[in-house]
């Protein structure tokens, strides 16, 4: 059911998401990771086609890319003196950490590749499955659908009330 | 077909390149963009063992209430990080040691 066609989209995304990965965690430059996020997000969402989870690619893109993007953008580009590498972009530590980060991925992937997973006799054909998760939020995950609700209406405020902090109200007398 | 492992491994690999940059980085934003890659990861975890595995809709609902709280944390982090800009001039988080307002 995977297609070649489908091998080698696996192997562009992820030709993608390794290039965009290691020029959010090596530029010198603060504006180049934050346009590289955009790579990662994308060749996720791709992952998330591929994986027969189309509503959830939809919604990455929609929320990664059309809010979180342009948040950190906005956030990067207003911390004046971005462009100056020494002041931005400083990092520490880079000689102890690179074998650590080394030596942890190689363990996970021997974890990931001797473990015996288990995996359904046939993965499902790729169908939609918006109806599907509308029908669930609104029955069986209802109190968690509306809790995020709550939470991202705390969100709202708690951000606003910090943003503001500096801003001095002028009263009319 | 393409084996589970390696979607896993790709998860991992920015898993990982997500935990370095939280690590090295000293701006407060470079930190946060580290974090988002990790949440992703994760939620990319979650939607490839629904499919190989129990074939639900779950893993796609868990993987959007990642998103959603993802979303949520960046809106407080940068809300955060541009207090501390306001107040130190700076975002390194050397820098920025103090607590008292």
């Amino acid at each position: 059911m995977m297609t070649p066609m489908q091998d080698l989209a696996f192997a562009a995304l992820s030709g993608i998401v390794i290039a965009a990965g290691c020029l959010i965690a090596f530029s010198r430059n603060l504006v180049y990771s934050a346009f590289a996020l955009l790579g990662a997000f994308v060749g996720v969402a791709g992952y998330f086609v591929l994986l027969g989870a189309d509503f959830v690619a939809v919604i990455q893109l929609l929320v990664y890319i059309g809010g979180i993007m342009v948040l950190y953008l906005f956030a990067v580009l207003m911390t004046s003196g971005i462009g100056d590498v020494t002041l931005t972009n400083r990092s520490i530590a880079t000689k102890a950490s690179a074998p650590l980060c080394i030596v942890l991925i190689i363990l996970l992937g021997k974890l990931i590749y001797t473990t015996e997973w288990y995996v359904a006799a046939e993965p499902t054909e790729i169908a939609p499955t918006t109806a599907a998760i509308g029908n669930a939020l609104l029955t069986e995950y209802l109190l968690p659908f509306e809790l995020a609700s709550v939470l991202l209406l705390g969100t709202l405020v708690g951000t606003v009330a910090l943003a503001r902090r500096g801003v001095k109200v002028i009263k009319k007398s | 077909m393409i084996q589970m492992q390696h979607f896993l491994m790709m998860s991992a690999v920015i898993f990982v390149l997500g935990i370095y940059t939280v690590v090295t980085r000293k701006n407060v934003l470079g930190i946060l963009l580290g974090t988002e890659l990790v949440l992703n990861a994760a939620a990319l975890n979650i939607v490839i063992f629904g499919f190989y595995g129990n074939q639900t809709i779950e893993s796609s609902i868990y993987a959007l209430f990642v998103i959603v709280l993802a979303a949520a944390e960046a809106a407080v982090a940068l809300a955060v990080g541009l207090t501390l800009y306001q107040n130190f001039k700076t975002i390194d988080t050397t820098e920025t040691r103090e607590l008292k307002g």
